[in-house]
């Protein structure tokens, strides 16, 4: 399996003000990305994760640092030639209709005649957004233009994908569409490189993921491997008995009407509340067990920090 | 090929821009003006109409190239359209030529269509059609080419206002450096003379397209006078674009 995407110390500080004043976006990131995997590219708000996609990107330059696209150095335009680019909040013409839009990209891309036809058909579709090709792209929501751009960014059959925020305006049928398109690109042999903050769409579809704090990555890998299966603690709803009861064998977290939620930390004291309820006539209404999320990672790490 | 979409896609954008059709309507409202200014004068009804009509297909083919032209790069990168386009296996420079083409094209067909009008006022006017007159038009264009230029090299830059102010400076520098030229003639030669040669050589000319008076006035222009006009143009405009192309080259677009 070759790496697709691979940075090597790669750092980046922007200068704002009048008197530029520094500060460092980037702090030495190294990743690879697998052919053939989806990777999920995780931060908060502000960690440098559309920095760093820039600097592959050839927007910005990095200051120092290597970056290569199938082995080629990204500051070659001949190393995008296999990628395709999903911007967060995509921007776009706006005068445009997403078919003259879709041509437009097309025509760039050196896609003519018939199979430019065939293409545009085909995405428009797969995006679902056939129905509103001849709109104006001024007149689309949010979610319709993150669908164009989708479309947009597969145009020129990319062996590498790089979306940024992908899910960021979709209402839930959208982005469960979209991660079907995603886990299809992967089925069809493509790359993924997926940025986000939601840790179900990462978690749900990711093979690995790199997690970014403040321009540096923190842990990196397999999910597997950075998730473990052991379980955390017990999630106990218990119904018919007040909270009090049951003080020495688990945390009670909130109690609504009669129902009383518990967590439990020791395997022991879950026999013993189930004992406990028989004995006094209560109900036990559900108990989950809770192994490791990638958000308890993120979170850990986030207040580590 | 990448160079043509983008420039057509400039085009698109740039027709639907309201200042444009504002501009040529101010045009047309000078044309029309000019009749009644050659009443008003003493003697030469027909060079009036002329000399005014000429010049304001210079004056609002500027102002279309400078505001538009400073709005150019700005825009996409304000409007974050850049970043999908730029991710496209392109150079940055077939953008920026790409851009700049498009928007002389625009410049192309609004000149046409002040021309064309010019020439109908001229002709309901004389009941002639003066084709000596497109020379001076042609050389209008070809500075009207030079300022888009300016304006693009200050669009990768600077925001939309101060581009504008910074190529109208320099428009107005363009048009008043040949009096340069007669104040080195009157400074005696050593080290004063030669700084301002420098200045004479390295500020831009834009007087070396300017034949409106010799073709209203009917005097001989020598060819080789327009040939060192356009190449001028061509040298210098193409000066502007690579300036643009490497301000731009590496440029952050955060």
């Amino acid at each position: 399996m070759g790496k697709v995407l691979e940075l090597d110390r790669v750092y980046k500080a922007y200068k704002f003000g009048f008197i530029p004043k520094k500060k460092q976006v980037l702090k030495g990131i190294s990743f690879y990305v697998n052919e053939g995997e989806i990777f999920g590219y995780l931060g908060p708000n502000g960690a440098g994760k559309t920095t760093t996609i820039k600097s592959i990107l050839n927007l910005i330059f990095p200051d120092a640092g290597r970056i290569t696209i199938f082995g080629e150095d990204s500051l070659k335009p001949r190393a995008r030639e296999k990628v395709g680019f999903l911007p967060e909040n995509p921007y776009f013409y706006d005068y445009l209709t997403g078919r003259e839009f879709l041509a437009f990209y097309a025509d760039l891309l050196g896609i003519h005649g018939q199979q430019k036809e065939e293409k545009i058909k085909y995405f428009l579709n797969l995006v679902g957004m056939e129905k509103a090709a001849d709109l104006q792209l001024r007149k689309y929501s949010r979610g319709m233009l993150q669908r164009v751009g989708l479309a947009q960014a597969l145009l020129n059959d990319p062996a590498l994908v790089i979306l940024d925020e992908p899910m960021g305006g979709l209402d839930p049928i959208g982005r469960k569409e979209f991660r079907d398109i995603i886990v299809n690109l992967k089925k069809e042999g493509k790359t993924v490189f997926l940025s986000s903050h939601i840790l179900q769409d990462i978690e749900m579809i990711c093979d690995r993921v790199a997690i970014i704090l403040a321009g540096e990555i923190v842990n990196q890998g397999y999910l597997g491997d950075l998730i473990s299966e052991k379980v955390l603690y017990t999630e106990v709803i218990v119904a018919g008995l007040p909270a009090s009861e049951f003080s020495h064998l688990g945390e009670s977290v909130s109690t609504s009407g009669n129902r009383v939620l518990l967590k439990v930390y020791e395997e022991e004291h879950i026999d013993r509340i189930i004992r406990l309820v028989q004995e006094k006539n209560g109900k036990i209404i559900s108990l989950i067990p809770r192994t490791e999320t990638l958000e308890d990672i993120f979170v850990d790490l986030v207040k580590n920090q | 090929m990448k160079i043509s979409t983008i420039a057509s896609n400039t085009f698109k954008e740039a027709k639907r821009d309201r200042v444009l059709y504002l501009l040529l309507f101010f045009a047309i409202l000078c044309f029309l003006l000019s009749r009644f200014l050659g009443l008003l004068t003493v003697g030469d009804r027909v060079k009036i109409i002329k000399d005014v009509g000429l010049a304001s297909i210079s004056l609002f083919g500027m102002l279309m190239a400078i505001l538009m032209g400073t709005g150019l790069v700005y825009k996409e990168i304000d409007k974050k359209t850049i970043f999908t386009l730029l991710a496209k296996p392109i150079h940055r420079w077939e953008f920026l030529l790409g851009k700049y083409l498009g928007l002389v094209l625009t410049i192309f067909i609004m000149t046409v269509l002040m021309s064309v009008i010019f020439l109908v006022v001229l002709f309901l006017h004389t009941f002639t059609i003066e084709w000596s007159l497109l020379l001076a038009i042609l050389y209008i264009f070809f500075e009207l080419c030079l300022m888009t230029a300016v304006a693009l090299v200050f669009s990768t830059f600077t925001t939309p206002i101060l581009a504008s102010l910074y190529s109208l400076a320099f428009y107005l520098i363009g048009h008043l450096s040949w009096s340069l030229e007669l104040f080195i003639k009157k400074v005696k030669s050593g080290g004063g003379r030669a700084i301002l040669k420098v200045l004479y050589i390295i500020l831009p000319d834009l007087e070396n397209f300017n034949f409106k008076t010799e073709v209203v006035h009917q005097l001989p222009i020598p060819t080789k006078l327009l040939a060192v006009s356009f190449a001028y143009g061509l040298v210098y405009t193409a000066f502007l674009l690579l300036l643009a192309i490497l301000i731009f080259r590496r440029r952050d677009f955060i």
